[in-house]
């Protein structure tokens, strides 16, 4: 009841952050050269003004700058996102479609990060300066300096190429129109490369605050007392010192929530994987702007939703967050 | 029979300290039911003898020679597995902050039942049953609720019975405390004193007590031993070292301990310079999905201080003290009242206000900007309201002069000074803006009481030569006698009792004043 | 004096500052060592490294010198590492402090700006940025420099909480000193060691993002930059995989130089606790 007044809470806050994220959009794209409009009639091959003009009025694109903004936000609101001119869909049809590899890549590479930076950061912080943690901190100071698109393409070299083990792009192999337990096996399989890509920083980025945090906690009094009750190393850190060192992990999880999304247009495009992050650099590159600011609503959602689980994680770990607070 | 056997104890601090060791060649011990108080200063190695007793001493600090024996047994000779299963079972420890000792994220109960699953490896539901049979002992008020309770939900007092149940769970033969009353309020330190003597009593224990404090030493030592600098200058019982100290450095401490004399009543001007009238401020955190229940800080308070007086607001922690001091000195706004600094309301606009009143903090430490010269945090007062750069450091020299200081020092950071030094800067800086009434918020409550009976001398003679009006804050009594002409005691945000210090101490009117009177460590010995 | 000789004897700082020295010789002595123009016809395309002295490092597909693009690049990254990581700097400081200092309603409003940044994936928005005002270097500097500062406006701003209410902040407020003294003076400089730490971590995150919008062949084009070359290797990466490997490298060491930099600032400047947030 506590944790879950709290989310809602911090649920209702979120809501002017995602009106001023739209307003600011809105109003950016007024910056830009051209409009869907004219991206439609390079499209189909131009036309004259006359034909431009009734495509503007069509798209209501002739009002004034707010009442623009203000039909926008109102369509918005019934989850309306328009309509894109190349693919020549619903731009929400478009992104539906998208969004599930999206999702399965930040859900496994999440995973991934969190497990093993726990795990490694844990073992770094009890070996502290001698060789275990000197191997895992200079690990974790290279991955981080990795750039994930060349990591991407290297495993591609040796892991497709060379050692033929995995594919190196796509989400499914459609040419054996796979079904049922063979079907995951297949998306499985095309996922490994891109989870480890995309994980690689947040690894690193994990292992480093779960080190310094665990080494925080140790130094603490409850700690102290811990070991005067005459609890074994073990139990101290698996009782009393983990809990309390993952606050700061599960914290940024929250606040890299929207840096991971934004990874993933890097990892997608290297690895031909057909999801939202490609999606936004085709529109780039396409100019649909339609598509670019439905996509922006949509991470905006996503980086929202991952919040609030965030949230509610956090409170159920820690009681002195209260729900009046 | 004795317990605990502590023989030329010497442990080295790592390289590069300030000294090469913690404690030098300390012999102490404990008998069965006997409670041995280690009084020392910060930096006697009260500390460090204590968790080189329990097997935990800081990384760093090793042990360089001596024996320590629990009940015979050899402990330098154990392994750290079998060192292990002795603490917590057979010499358990209290610590000094309650707050910050246990685990904020595990219920008490669960903490406490650890002892029996961990040691006898009972069930969750047997180890549960006694340590809620633990809580009874302590005399925490509803122990049900306790168990279930997380730490920041329980007051220091109830934190530091917790752990006091925590430690005498599996009935040690020793037990260690270190500080254990020093952050809680005198009344909770009362009643928390009474509980360890009397469960001490009841179950024969061994202790150990770590002290800086005489008054607490006065109220349950059976033995003293006395340490400086990492050594035991003198040890006897507590009757022969409280009434008869042979060492120098004992006869010192105990005179430097402000004893409840009311100094003799002075002629005060009729002049008054500072008057609060009603004052009233109420905490309320506001916001759009946020309700707290509003805290009254203060509820119409009303004191007054006459020129060249000074006027002792005495409370416990929450009795509003500190918000009526943050109040009179502009830091914080108040809801309804007035504050009158000679005849004038108190001016809204900074500048204007720091001409009338300036403050003395509690912490010397927290106090001045460690990146900037001791000199110019002095100056910069006088320079900002107009005080040519040049004629504000001529001043800062001569406040330093004043206030005890090395002129020639306004060049250093603070980092080069001690506690003490550094409160004699905050009082320079105070006098720098030549206020009409200076507010003191517990000014030597961080210091020793040997640099603090000099702090307070200080604050004396200034007041001597300077005709300086203080408002004085203390949760101390025996502080307060000390320097102050009368006094305010305040409870929940409301002023209890005023009046002159010596008929308020020779005659509380008050309940409260009362059981704060008698609250007071060593009041026997020190007392009236 | 002695957070210099802190730095001095950490051995991290030592081998960062030592690759980020080699990185910047090679930024400013670029035009030195490869006059000729870095993206001009050199020699016959995709030469593997040591095949033709007269290219150490290969040839690119479209017949251009690797080794001296990799020159040329390092003044790219360390200019647009510089700059971006000025311009996040000074807005998360100059937000972060504000917010800080006066809580409030201006917290709020400064803070819903900033969630409003932190919300959006950066490189979404950088990518909307650049569709719209195109990928010359500057825009793409500039770009870089506004997505990155939420960090270092939270971090600014926790230590500006903390800091505001500490006795010697009240102290300066009591002895009637100005809010522009509190907060250059007094405040600032103690909030400053953890956010210049910090600023080394922007500084490695305006590198990634610049490289991988090069890579995605949406940065400037005319400009020699390593994320660049690793996407044109992209096309031979079968057969020709150095094209994109040797870059690729001399990323990733840029990156360690500045981390291992940061982390020598963070032993220096924070000796408490060694390691960072």
């Amino acid at each position: 009841m506590r944790v879950l007044r709290l989310a809602l809470r911090r649920l209702a806050a979120s809501l002017p952050t995602l009106l001023l994220i739209l307003v600011g959009m809105f109003l950016l794209l007024q910056f830009a050269p051209g409009d869907t409009v004219d991206a439609l009639m390079a499209q189909i091959g131009g036309g004259d003004a006359a034909f431009a003009e009734e495509m503007r009025r069509f798209y209501g694109l002739d009002a004034g700058i707010a009442a623009q903004l203000w039909n926008y936000l109102m369509r918005l609101a019934t989850l309306d996102l328009g309509f894109s001119a190349i693919y020549g869909k619903p731009v929400a049809t478009v992104i539906l479609e998208r969004l599930p590899p999206t999702i399965l890549l930040m859900a496994a590479s999440l995973s991934f990060a969190f497990f093993f930076g726990l795990v490694l950061g844990v073992v770094a912080a009890r070996r502290v300066n001698r060789w275990p943690d000197t191997l895992i901190s200079t690990l974790g100071l290279i991955f981080y300096a990795t750039p994930s698109f060349w990591f991407g393409l290297m495993a591609i070299v040796l892991f497709s190429v060379y050692l033929q083990w995995l594919p190196a792009g796509g989400f499914q192999d459609i040419t054996q129109g796979l079904t049922g337990i063979a079907a995951v096996v297949d998306i499985a399989r095309h996922l490994v490369l891109p989870t480890l890509t995309l994980g690689l920083i947040f690894l690193a980025i994990y292992l480093r605050i779960m080190r310094a945090s665990m080494l925080e906690v140790l130094s603490l009094d409850f700690v102290r007392t811990a070991r005067a009750k005459g609890l074994s190393e073990t139990r101290v850190v698996a009782r009393h010192v983990l809990r309390n060192a993952m606050l700061p992990m599960v914290t940024l999880i929250g606040l890299q929530a929207g840096t991971m999304l934004g990874g993933s247009v890097v990892v997608e495009s290297v690895f031909a994987l057909p999801g939202l992050g490609r999606l936004a650099y085709e529109s780039v590159v396409q100019r649909d702007l339609n598509t670019l600011l439905g996509i922006v609503f949509v991470s905006a959602l996503l980086v929202i939703t991952i919040n609030f689980v965030v949230d509610i994680l956090y409170a159920r770990l820690d009681p002195r967050i209260s729900a009046d607070r | 029979m004795t317990r605990l056997a502590v023989e030329g104890l010497t442990v080295r601090l790592p390289r590069g300290a300030d000294r090469e060791h913690a404690i030098e060649e300390v012999t102490l011990s404990v008998a069965a039911g006997e409670i041995l108080c280690v009084v020392g200063e910060s930096g006697s190695g009260k500390s460090v003898t204590a968790s080189a007793v329990m097997g935990l001493l800081a990384p760093g600090l090793t042990i360089a020679a001596g024996a320590m024996a629990l009940s015979g047994e050899d402990l330098r000779a154990k392994s750290s597995d079998a060192w292990r299963a002795i603490r917590g079972r057979r010499i358990a420890m209290v610590f000094q902050e309650p707050m910050t000792a246990l685990n904020p994220l595990m219920t008490v109960g669960a903490q406490i039942a650890e002892m029996w699953r961990v040691h006898l490896g009972l069930d969750a539901a047997e180890a549960s049953r006694r340590a809620l049979a633990a809580l009874r002992e302590v005399n925490l008020p509803d122990p049900e609720g306790a168990l279930r309770a997380y730490p920041h939900e329980l007051s220091g007092g109830q934190r530091q019975r917790v752990m006091i149940a925590m430690a005498l769970a599996l009935e040690p033969e020793v037990l260690v405390c270190d500080e254990p009353t020093t952050a809680l309020d005198v009344t909770t330190q009362a009643q928390v004193l009474a509980l360890i003597k009397d469960l001490q009593r009841r179950h024969g224990t061994a202790v150990m007590f770590i002290t800086h404090d005489f008054g607490v030493v006065a109220e349950i030592a059976d033995r003293v031993a006395v340490m400086r600098l990492g050594r035991v200058v003198e040890e006897g019982t507590a009757r022969e070292v409280l009434t008869n100290p042979q060492h120098d450095y004992t006869k010192a401490l105990l005179a430097a301990v402000p004893g409840l004399h009311a100094p003799a009543p002075r002629a005060l001007s009729p002049d008054t310079v500072l008057e609060v009238r009603g004052l009233t401020k109420t905490y309320v955190s506001r916001g759009l999905f946020r309700r707290r229940k509003p805290v009254r800080a203060l509820d119409a308070v009303s004191v007054s201080l006459k020129r060249g007086a000074t006027l002792a607001v005495v409370g416990e922690s929450g009795s509003g003290k500190s918000t009526l001091a943050r109040c009179v000195v502009g830091l914080l706004g108040a809801d309804g009242g007035e504050i009158v600094i000679s005849g004038a309301p108190l001016p809204k606009r900074r500048r204007e206000a720091a001409r009338l009143v300036q403050m003395v903090f509690q912490d010397p430490y927290a106090s001045l900007n460690p990146r900037r010269r001791a000199g110019a945090q002095v100056a910069q007062g006088p320079i900002a309201a107009g005080t040519p750069s040049a004629r504000a450091r001529t001043e800062a020299r001569d406040l330093f002069a004043l206030v005890g200081l090395d002129p020639d020092s306004v060049d250093r950071f603070p980092h080069e000074f001690s506690g003490g030094q550094r409160q004699r800067i905050g009082i320079a800086r105070a006098l720098a803006m030549k206020p009409e009434v200076l507010v003191a918020d517990e000014p030597v409550s961080a210091l020793d009481v040997s640099v603090q009976a000099q702090v307070l001398e200080l604050l004396r003679d200034l007041q001597r030569r300077l005709g300086l009006s203080i408002l004085f804050i203390t949760h101390d009594l025996r502080v307060a006698a000390q320097l102050c002409d009368e006094v305010a005691v305040m409870r929940d945000g409301v002023v209890e009792e005023a009046g002159s210090i010596g008929a308020v101490f020779a005659d509380p009117r008050s309940a409260y004043t009362r059981s704060l009177i008698e609250a007071i460590p060593g009041r026997a010995l020190f007392g009236t | 004096m002695r957070a210099l000789r802190a730095y001095a004897r950490s051995p991290s700082a030592l081998v960062g500052s030592v690759i980020l020295l080699a990185v910047l010789v090679m930024g400013v002595g670029a035009q030195w060592f490869y006059p000729a123009d870095p993206l001009g016809l050199a020699g016959r395309p995709l030469q593997w490294p040591g095949q033709n002295p007269r290219f150490p490092l290969g040839t690119d597909p479209s017949g251009r010198d690797i080794a001296a693009q990799l020159f040329h690049g390092a003044r790219v990254s360390l200019l647009i590492g510089f700059v971006a990581t000025s311009i996040s700097v000074l807005i998360g400081i100059a937000v972060g402090a504000l917010a800080g200092f006066y809580g409030g309603a201006v917290d709020t409003a400064l803070m819903r700006v900033t969630e409003a940044f932190q919300t959006l994936p950066n490189f979404l928005l950088l990518l909307v940025l650049v569709a719209i005002f195109g990928s010359t270097i500057e825009t793409v500097t500039i770009a870089i420099g506004i997505v990155s500062w939420p960090p270092v406006a939270r971090l600014t701003r926790a230590e500006f909480l903390t800091l505001r209410t500490r006795d010697f902040v009240q102290a300066c407020r009591i002895q009637g000193l100005g809010d522009a003294h509190l907060i250059l003076r007094e405040v600032l400089p103690n909030a400053l060691p953890p956010v210049i730490v910090y600023a080394s971590v922007v500084m490695a995150v305006a590198i990634l993002l610049e490289s991988a919008l090069a890579f995605l062949q949406l940065s400037d084009p005319n400009v020699p930059s390593w994320g660049n070359l690793i996407g044109l290797g992209r096309n031979v990466l079968r057969a020709e995989w150095y094209v994109s490997a040797i870059p690729g490298v001399a990323i990733l060491l840029t990156i360690l130089g500045v981390s291992l930099v940061g982390q020598g600032l963070n032993d220096a400047l924070n000796p408490r606790l060694a390691g960072g947030r």
